[in-house]
């Protein structure tokens, strides 16, 4: 689930990411940003090749197994004696279906600046197995060159010290949340570490005391026209000529901006949490997750 | 498609008098070296960066004025359904089934010669009349595939157009008709390079770039532009043994697999002959645990010689980046005055927050200034001036609060300089993000793997005017509904860009202060300015379509 909220005073495109599995990337701000980005078509010839044999392919994994894997890995991302990662090798990915391969196996390679490749004696149609293999292998490579999955790696995220957190908390947090209240029970409605810590550093847990109106962290505005009348409400857009203002009852109302005409005042809860991203250190939110998960 | 091959060769052969006349007309290269004012014949206008047009009609008082001429949208594709006297010309090694599909995004410059445009966008070509929008031919190249991300523009040499394709071939077109000279392979599609690069033209060199994600090296290569024949390939990482810069790679295989790629056109300064353009960043991207070393030379200001295709001298703007934050960005040349003593001078405000001066005759260091508001990956500097990274705002498990986002402080949409106000202008996107590693392996991940990312939202986006002297913010004007897009300055004392919230605008050059905007909705490009029938024209794009603006 994506949470798209506008906020304002130079922080207008605020995403997180909630219950995904783990972060994603954000896309570009604005219509020129991102240098290249979007691998939606990245459709090279590995990602176009049609399957191979099945049996062809188990056979070369079973061969591969027994004569490449010691130097290439089990991965074939490279080994402990030195062998290279096979999936972004150029002769890998310029082969076809063996014929780059085989003279590399039955031969040996010897490249300056490279440790050598042992011949090794293979009949031709064993060594047409490996290379299906390797290729059936190297398809399932991700976008942005980005290698196969693997097998999931658990990953702790928390390195914290709990008590320290709680001390950081007590002098920087506790001015807009409690641990008996907004915050209660946080380590349990967010179970996965890397979610919750994502969420607080990013202000976007909910509660606190700065928020207005109906919902959690919602952007209000006030604005002060020439003849003193205010009008209030929530945040709609604004940019250097507009401010567009989301009322009550639903409506909506916009004004002209010229310079500093009306005056435009923007009351977002998340600033204060804005304000302290430059300030935190790594430890800080680490600790402070570490003591965030135990508010069961 | 054969058959109009066919039929292409035979009257090339039928008609060698009239190549040889076509060849001449056009636009002549040294054109190119005149200051910015009525053409827009290469990427950046001219061979500065600057990105400075010498015109005045529109101006800090009459820009109020600039009113809609024409739009224009591009219909991508084998069907044309624009009508009129417009064509489409196709060509291509592909089925077209891996392309982009859907819309075009133009996401580069438009050329503009004459009364004619060249517009591109991945796998497609257009030539408008520039009077009014109306397209003259269409030539659209039929794909094998690869990354669409997008098209940084087309180079004209007499009357030979060049584009490169995702594909990785160069295409040269006639100007006039839109069909197709040749094509030739630029990079080998199957390694998984796709190309995006606007083609530089300076006098008989046609000066190509491309792109790969995979752990492949980065190299710019000079075509002759009659024949397509290479002249010469020059890596951008170290590819044999004894290669200057081998010594910043634990080994052979890690810099041959070391990224830099060239993907946004340079700079060019004709009396030293030095072609001066921004390298990309090494790979694999966020894993740097398996090439300790600064990796030369990734992220670095490189000037190559453009007739021998050797090195004059780099500049390393990251060292041993590990966010991806390619050094691509198009350097502006600045005849400017340092300590009282004029110098050819070169800066650039790179992707990593960090803006840098040089002289760019030796690569002699001048300036290094953090430009990005709450970059944060650095640690301080070396006497070269080099930044020093903090290997604590690398990818970890418990996660890193890094600054900027992946995109960067800044990126390929080019920066301006005014040299009467002696400003340099970027747009300023501040933000920042947890990055998390989850590929542990002391091999590193390969490409742009094993991170995962969480955005914590902008921390301001601003229009920000450095001096190239010192490198301080001179003023920032701050975008409150988000920044996006390319800059163009004049001798008028405007600044043109676009806003998140889908304004074009027109900033006064010394503060910043807005003078005019339309919400065309968020700018795609950069914009431009030239003149067509006397009257000067403003244009710039919004996803598939162009808007001109023009002065009365």
């Amino acid at each position: 689930m994506r949470l798209r909220i506008n906020m304002a005073a130079g922080a207008i495109i605020f995403l997180m990411w909630i219950a995904a599995q783990s972060a994603v990337q954000a896309p570009p701000q604005g219509g020129a940003r991102g240098g290249r980005g979007g691998n939606l078509s990245a459709t090279f010839p590995a990602q176009q090749r049609p399957p191979g044999d099945p049996d062809l392919i188990a056979r070369g994994n079973t061969l591969y197994g027994i004569n490449c894997r010691a130097c290439h890995g089990v991965d074939l991302r490279g080994g402990d004696q030195g062998g290279p990662n096979l999936l972004r090798s150029q002769l890998v990915l310029n082969d076809q279906e063996g014929e780059l391969i085989l003279p590399v196996v039955r031969d040996g390679l010897r490249n300056p600046g490279m440790a050598p490749m042992p011949a090794i004696g293979l009949a031709s149609d064993d060594v047409r197995a490996i290379a299906d293999y390797i290729h059936s292998v190297v398809a399932t490579s991700r976008g942005q060159g980005a290698p196969p999955p693997g097998p999931p790696v658990v990953l702790n995220v928390l390195v914290g010290d709990a008590g320290a957190g709680q001390a950081y908390f007590s002098s920087k947090c506790a001015g807009c949340h409690s641990a008996d209240g907004d915050l209660k029970g946080i380590g349990a409605r967010i179970s996965n570490p890397t979610q919750l810590q994502n969420a607080w550093v990013g202000g976007n847990t909910g509660g606190g005391r700065g928020g207005r109106g109906g919902g959690a962290n919602t952007v209000s505005v006030t604005v002060t026209l020439p003849s003193g009348e205010k009008i209030e409400g929530g945040l709609g857009r604004i940019d250097d000529f507009i401010v567009i203002l989301t009322m009550a009852d639903g409506s909506s109302r916009s004004f002209r901006r010229e310079r500093d005409v009306p005056k435009v005042e923007i009351h977002d809860p998340r600033d204060a949490h804005r304000k302290l991203l430059p300030a935190y250190t790594d430890k800080d939110i680490h600790d402070v997750t570490a003591y965030l998960v135990t508010l069961k | 498609m054969k058959i109009h091959k066919l039929i292409l060769i035979a009257s090339l052969a039928a008609s060698p008098t009239l190549r040889a006349v076509q060849a001449q007309d056009g636009l002549d290269p040294a054109s190119i070296l005149k200051p910015l004012a009525n053409t827009w014949p290469t990427y950046s206008g001219d061979y500065t960066g600057r990105r400075y047009s010498t015109l005045t009609q529109v101006n800090r008082d009459t820009v109020k004025n600039l009113t809609l001429a024409w739009i224009a949208r591009m219909t991508a594709g084998q069907a044309n359904t624009r009508g009129g006297a417009g064509r489409t010309i196709i060509g291509g090694e592909g089925t077209g089934e891996f392309g982009a599909g859907g819309g075009a995004t133009i996401k580069g410059a438009v050329l503009q010669v004459g009364d004619i445009l060249y517009v591109t966008a991945p796998d497609n070509v257009w030539a408008l009349d520039a009077r009014d929008g109306h397209e003259l031919w269409h030539y659209y190249w039929k794909t094998r595939g690869g990354t669409h991300t997008g098209n940084r523009g087309a180079g004209l040499w007499h009357n030979y157009l060049f584009f490169e394709t995702p594909d990785d071939y160069m295409v040269s077109l006639d100007a006039s008709t839109g069909q197709e000279r040749w094509h030739i392979e630029i990079s080998d599609f199957d390694q998984q390079y796709f190309s995006t690069m606007a083609p530089i033209i300076v006098g008989d060199h046609v000066l190509v770039g491309t792109g790969n994600d995979l752990d492949a090296p980065g190299f710019l290569q000079s075509y002759d532009p009659e024949t397509g024949k290479l002249q010469w390939k020059f890596y951008t990482v170290p590819m044999n043994p004894g290669d200057p810069g081998l010594e910043t790679w634990p080994n052979l295989d890690a810099a041959r697999h070391g990224g830099g790629q060239v993907w946004v056109p340079g700079a060019y300064d004709p009396e030293t002959h030095l072609y001066i353009f921004g390298t990309g960043n090494p790979t694999p991207g966020y894993t740097g645990v398996g090439r300790p070393g600064d990796n030369l030379f990734t992220c670095s200001l490189v000037a190559v010689n453009v007739d021998t295709g050797k090195m004059a001298w780099y500049f390393q703007t990251s060292v041993h980046d590990t966010h991806d934050w390619d050094s691509t960005q198009t350097p502006v040349l600045i005849d400017g005055t340092i300590n009282g003593r004029p110098r050819k001078l070169v800066s650039t405000a790179a992707r990593n927050g960090y803006f840098y001066t040089l002289d760019r005759v030796t690569g002699e260091h001048i300036v290094t200034s953090k430009y990005g508001s709450t970059t944060n990956w650095a640690k301080g500097l070396r006497t070269s001036g080099v930044v020093e990274p903090d290997a604590g705002k690398e990818a970890t498990i418990p996660g890193s609060l890094v600054s900027p986002i992946e995109g960067g402080v800044t990126n390929w949409p080019p920066p301006a300089y005014s040299p009467d106000t002696g400003l340099f202008y970027v747009q300023e996107h501040n933000g920042f993000n947890l990055l998390y590693l989850t590929d542990p392996d002391p091999r590193g991940s390969m490409g742009l793997g094993g991170k995962a990312v969480a955005n914590l939202g902008s921390a301001g986006d601003f229009l920000t005017a450095i001096d190239y002297k010192t490198g301080d913010v001179v003023w920032r004007h701050q975008f409150t509904g988000g920044g996006g897009g390319g800059l163009l300055t004049t001798a008028g004392g405007v600044l043109f860009s676009g806003d998140g919230s889908g304004n074009f605008a027109a900033y006064d050059t010394t503060n910043g202060k807005p003078l005019w905007h339309s919400r065309i909705g968020n700018i795609s490009n950069a914009p431009q300015t030239y003149t067509v029938d006397g009257r000067q024209y403003v244009l710039v794009a919004v996803g598939d379509t162009l808007y001109a603006f023009m002065m009365y």
